[in-house]
């Protein structure tokens, strides 16, 4: 049996009257990065606050690298690490004094403290930043800092509360790498998102949430698999080849495109392996594309395939209603 | 981004203090922080060095003269009635910026990394109200320094005045923690000013700052007693003037205490159910 991390069973965490968590389990392997998908709202910021000892469950068992979150929160806070979806540094401080700060109260004397501060502000890109006052840096600079600050101790196992919202596309890749590494390194990370994108890219294993319960638990290919794999976008640029492009996208994909009202076709297909016959079908037809994509499906996507509320061949109007609903 | 050496060894290796040590060394670590904090923002220390000063000006001159009886000689016997007092409500009146800025500090993410961290949870209570040591510091430097250029002049000797100044500071120090508990039940920094000034007026005011307690009406004789300004500032008088000083001493000694074990816990529940 591989050792587990992270186990929680049946959390449960009600505000008034709330309900932000309705009985969840997780399991996270030692050594791996398990991504807890899910849109606004579907609480997991409150398990990962629960995990990380901030928040009391109202009921449910979890434990982190062995020790019981509501039996030995001491235990639990000395080998886990927290970036917070807002980033937790002291504005009023510099980098470096931030770091060290952290690394005093975890017992480091005074020049290990500034030799570990000063090896994390290099790793994170920011030792010309570092005696300038955290206040003045940039959204992505800031978010460094705080996984900085998150590592000082050389944790065990590291949460990170949507490390990359926000962020723009470069600097979300250079998290990813951040990411990557530390897991290479032998920590255990819990990460949460938005984006089924980041989960795919990082993830040993994805559990999707949404209004407080785990609605799906596998690995990226597997939840890939329930939920179809890629889709494929298509604008033709004359827009009234609209029926002879959704013919020839019905017949690669077995299923009706789904039109955003606007002309452009979104079908789901099993591999990137339809391409060709994609390519070539268009170009018989003589039908010039505006855009042509392949891409993972979004959350929104993602949960009308596995909460099943609507198809998605649904007109678009039903769409936005389901948009209405998850953002709910 | 270059990639470093990046050992997750398992943190429970370092060497392990005493908890008291701990927590003493962890929120001396955060009353630096806060001291780093307040040299950036160095107007923080209006109520504390200009406050007194004006207090100081405008008492001695303006109530001086019908205060000390009318004539020069008498202002400055008031003077030294006056200047233990001003000690005693501006020390009162500087109590509100902690809970003040305690209220503000806490919305902030940082606080989530102390609670995220593995020490006590009072270390960052305990920090905060550490760091005010600097700020009542400086109110005895400024408030008796001042005094001197006004012609006050202690009539004792440089332990009384230590042991004054150590009295004050230790007074000031367990009052804060009312102030840090109302920071932490209000949800505004405004409210927690409000509600301060509420407490601390009548303090200051009904007390032997100003004036004798033998001039004003019974029932309010009754209360200045009790009040524990009034023991400061009769601890502080008799130890920079003379006279005797081991009753107010002592009921400032208990006044700490009592204060310390009722607001220090009250701080810290608020603090903790505070989410």
């Amino acid at each position: 049996m591989t050792e587990l991390s992270i186990e929680a069973v049946g959390l449960v965490k009600n505000f008034g009257q709330t309900r932000a968590l309705r009985g969840v389990d997780l399991a996270v392997r030692k050594g791996t990065v398990h991504a807890v998908l899910g849109p606004n709202g579907a609480g997991k910021t409150t398990a990962v606050r629960i995990l990380a000892t901030l928040l009391r469950p109202d009921s449910g068992t979890a434990h982190v690298n062995g020790f019981d979150v509501l039996r030995q929160p001491g235990k639990v806070r000395e080998c886990v690490g927290l970036t917070g979806q807002f980033a937790s540094v002291d504005e009023g401080l510099t980098g470096t004094q931030n770091l060290v700060m952290i690394g005093q109260l975890l017992d480091l004397p005074k020049r290990e403290a500034q030799a570990r501060a000063a090896e994390l502000l290099e790793w994170f890109d920011l030792t010309e930043a570092a005696g300038r006052v955290a206040k003045n840096y940039s959204g992505g600079m800031r978010r460094r800092l705080d996984l900085a600050a998150s590592l000082v101790g050389r944790p065990a196992v590291i949460f990170l509360d949507e490390p990359t919202t926000g962020l723009d596309p470069a600097k979300r890749e250079d998290m990813w790498d951040v990411v990557r590494s530390l897991i290479s390194d032998g920590s255990t990370v819990l990460l949460t998102t938005q984006y089924l994108e980041e989960a795919d890219e990082l993830a040993d294993e994805i559990t999707v949430i949404d209004h407080g319960q785990v609605i799906a638990n596998d690995t990226p290919n597997g939840l890939k698999h329930q939920i179809g794999g890629q889709r494929l976008t298509v604008r033709p640029a004359d827009l009234s080849r609209e029926e002879d492009l959704r013919d020839i996208l019905t017949r690669v994909s077995l299923r009706a495109p789904e039109n955003d009202g606007r002309g452009t076709l979104t079908v789901p297909v099993e591999s990137d392996a339809v391409l060709p016959d994609v390519l070539v079908s268009l170009r018989d037809a003589g039908i010039v594309t505006e855009e042509f994509s392949l891409h993972l499906p979004s959350l929104d996507e993602v949960f009308f395939t596995l909460t099943g509320t609507r198809s998605l061949g649904d007109s678009a109007e039903s769409v936005s209603a389901d948009k209405a609903e998850v953002a709910a | 981004m270059t990639a470093v050496a990046f050992d997750a060894q398992p943190t429970g290796t370092r060497a392990r203090r005493p908890p008291q040590v701990r927590l003493l060394h962890n929120s001396l670590v955060l009353a630096k922080r806060n001291l780093i904090k307040l040299t950036r923002t160095p107007e923080q220390l209006i109520d504390v060095t200009l406050q007194p000063i004006i207090f100081l000006l405008l008492f001695y001159y303006v109530f001086g003269g019908a205060l000390g009886g009318g004539s020069g000689s008498s202002r400055h016997d008031y003077l030294e009635f006056l200047l233990p007092g001003i000690l005693g409500q501006t020390i009162a009146m500087s109590s509100i910026s902690i809970g003040q800025n305690m209220n503000e500090d806490i919305e902030k993410g940082v606080f989530d990394r102390f609670r995220s961290l593995p020490i006590g949870r009072a270390v960052p209570l305990v920090g905060a109200v550490f760091a005010e040591f600097f700020r009542y510091l400086t109110v005895c430097v400024i408030t008796v320094g001042f005094g001197y250029i006004l012609g006050f002049r202690i009539e004792t000797d440089f332990l009384a005045l230590l042991a004054a100044v150590g009295l004050t500071i230790c007074f000031a120090l367990s009052f804060a923690w009312v102030s840090v508990w109302i920071g932490m039940k209000m949800r505004t920094a405004g409210s927690v000013q409000g509600v301060m000034m509420l407490l601390v007026l009548p303090l200051s005011f009904a007390s032997s700052t100003y004036v004798r307690a033998s001039t004003m009406p019974g029932w309010l004789q009754a209360f200045v007693k009790v009040n524990p300004i009034s023991q400061v500032v009769g601890a502080v008088r008799g130890l920079l003037i003379g006279g005797p000083v081991a009753a107010d001493v002592g009921w400032t000694f208990v006044w700490i205490g009592g204060l310390l074990l009722v607001f220090f816990p009250l701080a810290l529940r608020a603090y903790v159910r505070r989410t």
